[in-house]
């Protein structure tokens, strides 16, 4: 199972139709030091393209879209209380929330590791 | 993910002189201003910060305007920077420094600026320095220079850079090159060597923290820069500290929490208005300003405390309550404050709405948060003041 990417430096993994979301390393990097994390209530039905979250540095503010549509079925409330676990491991233990997949259609048109790498290189 | 605020890659075409010493250090350089400037090194804000608090952060701060305003004597200068600005500057003494701002004839704020008189030395009494923010140094000089009388010349010193050294630790790590540094107090302003290099020395900042600011030739401010990073106490600091940092200590950013829309007095800054020039006026805007400070200010710069742990953003309107439909305020700075892990803001609200504890609430991605008007700073300020005054 590949990790996907989008061009708002979103990660998506997908496995039995849960698809797992978070902000890339290179996103992080960018945000520099993340002190406030805001995630949606489980249950929330949200399109692909919705702001899902909100990840805060001392200096930026920055909405999290969620890259495909569904029904949050939890969130990662590790973050919440330490935001900056975003910063130390943001491709696995900082993940921001899980979604049912409604339309597998919706993975169409993601990237995958090497494009992403060249959109931030 | 996408970033809702203003910090860009850099793409600005001037470097300061230290410019080479950030990128070996592993600075993230920013566009601020039209300088490439470091927002962060290595650590990054929070540690940066906080090292500042506990020990001493040092900043290039060389993007700013110097500039020296010169004339036939102390006294032709001081009267006519005194047409442009409402402080007190002909009863500036040698070797002091005063924060005053650059007003329009509605009382706004065309800019903020430190006035410093240089000792008096053997080259005579005869000019003031002007440090000015760099959005606005072209603007502020070429607006001075037309204003002032003949005999008075706006020469910028733009072969000049500045540093900053703030923090606890600055007087113990300047001292070590400059012991003459220890005698100064909060505002003195001294010529100084540092380490076989001359430099106009000021006991100020802009972080609430005792420190110093060092104008310094750019040809030689590498090497003062170099000498004061060797230090292990020191540690080098971004723009995202110093703005952190300025807003933990109440201090405003122009652009941000005054411009030529806040009056001095709407700003807080009444107290950088002295009583001569509040009876005499002879400054732009001072019909207006003199009638706020008799009858107070329809809205105030106030401090805010949000509740809860989400930073409120400049931009984010103000209300009385949950239901109420119309804004009675905005906020114009805020952030996760890193001394006291909470978020933290300014803003303006109207006079009747800007007394301490006066509950509001701010309305964010569509919610409206509680907060509460705080005193400012909200972390106390050390500055070294003479306590002979």
């Amino acid at each position: 199972m590949h990790t996907k990417y989008t061009t708002d430096h979103e990660w998506i993994t997908l496995a039995d139709g849960i698809a797992t979301v978070g902000i890339t390393s290179y996103a992080q990097d960018q945000l520099g030091d993340v002190v406030f994390v805001e995630l949606p209530e489980v249950g929330r039905q949200v399109s692909k393209g919705e702001a899902v979250g909100v990840v805060e540095s001392v200096k930026v503010a920055s909405d999290v879209y969620a890259p495909v549509g569904g029904e949050v079925t939890e969130t990662n409330a590790a973050i919440v209380k330490d935001p900056s676990l975003v910063n130390a491991d943001p491709e696995s233990g900082a993940w921001f929330l899980r979604l049912r997949l409604s339309d597998t259609a919706d993975m169409d048109g993601l990237l995958d590791a090497e494009s992403y790498r060249k959109l931030t290189a | 993910m996408a970033e809702t605020d203003t910090a860009q890659p850099s793409t600005a075409s001037n470097r300061t002189p230290l410019y080479d010493a950030h990128v070996a250090a592993g600075a993230r350089m920013v566009e601020f201003a039209g300088y490439h400037m470091p927002l962060h090194y290595a650590p990054g804000v929070l540690k940066e910060h906080l090292h500042c608090r506990q020990a001493a952060a040092l900043f290039d701060v060389s993007h700013m305007g110097q500039a020296e305003l010169a004339g036939p004597d102390f006294e032709t200068v001081a009267v006519a920077l005194e047409t442009l600005v409402p402080a007190d500057i002909v009863g500036l003494p040698p070797g002091r420094q005063r924060y005053t701002q650059l007003t329009t004839d509605d009382g706004g704020i065309i800019d903020d600026l430190m006035v410093s008189r240089p000792p008096i030395e053997e080259g005579g009494d005869w000019r003031l320095h002007l440090v000015v923010n760099a959005a606005r140094k072209h603007f502020d000089f070429t607006r001075i220079a037309t204003k002032v009388p003949d005999e008075v010349a706006v020469k910028p010193l733009d072969d000049m850079a500045m540093i900053a050294l703030q923090g606890p630790a600055a007087e113990l790590v300047l001292s070590d090159l400059a012991p003459a540094v220890s005698a100064m107090s909060f505002l003195d302003v001294a010529m100084v060597e540092i380490d076989a290099v001359p430099t106009m020395v000021s006991r100020s900042g802009y972080t609430g923290e005792d420190g110093f600011e060092i104008s310094v030739l750019a040809s030689r401010s590498a090497h003062i820069w170099r000498r004061l990073t060797a230090d292990h106490r020191v540690m080098p600091a971004g723009l995202g500290a110093r703005d952190s940092l300025r807003l933990e200590a109440g201090l405003c950013l122009y652009g941000a929490d005054i411009s030529t829309t806040t009056t001095p007095v709407e700003a807080s800054l009444g107290w950088s208005i002295d009583g001569r020039r509040r009876d005499e006026g002879g400054f732009p805007g001072a019909a207006v300003i003199r009638r706020e400070l008799a009858h107070g200010p329809l809205r105030k710069r106030v401090g805010l405390y949000p509740e809860g742990a989400a930073p409120i953003r400049p931009g984010t309107p103000l209300f009385e309550d949950r239901t109420s439909e119309r804004a009675v305020g905005y906020v114009t700075s805020g952030t996760l404050s890193p001394s006291l892990n909470v978020p933290v803001a300014m803003g303006y609200v109207t006079a009747p709405l800007s007394a301490n504890g006066t509950a509001l609430v701010a309305e964010v991605r569509g919610t409206r948060r509680p907060l509460s008007v705080a005193p400012m700073p909200f972390v106390p300020t050390h500055y070294k003041r003479n306590t002979s005054e």
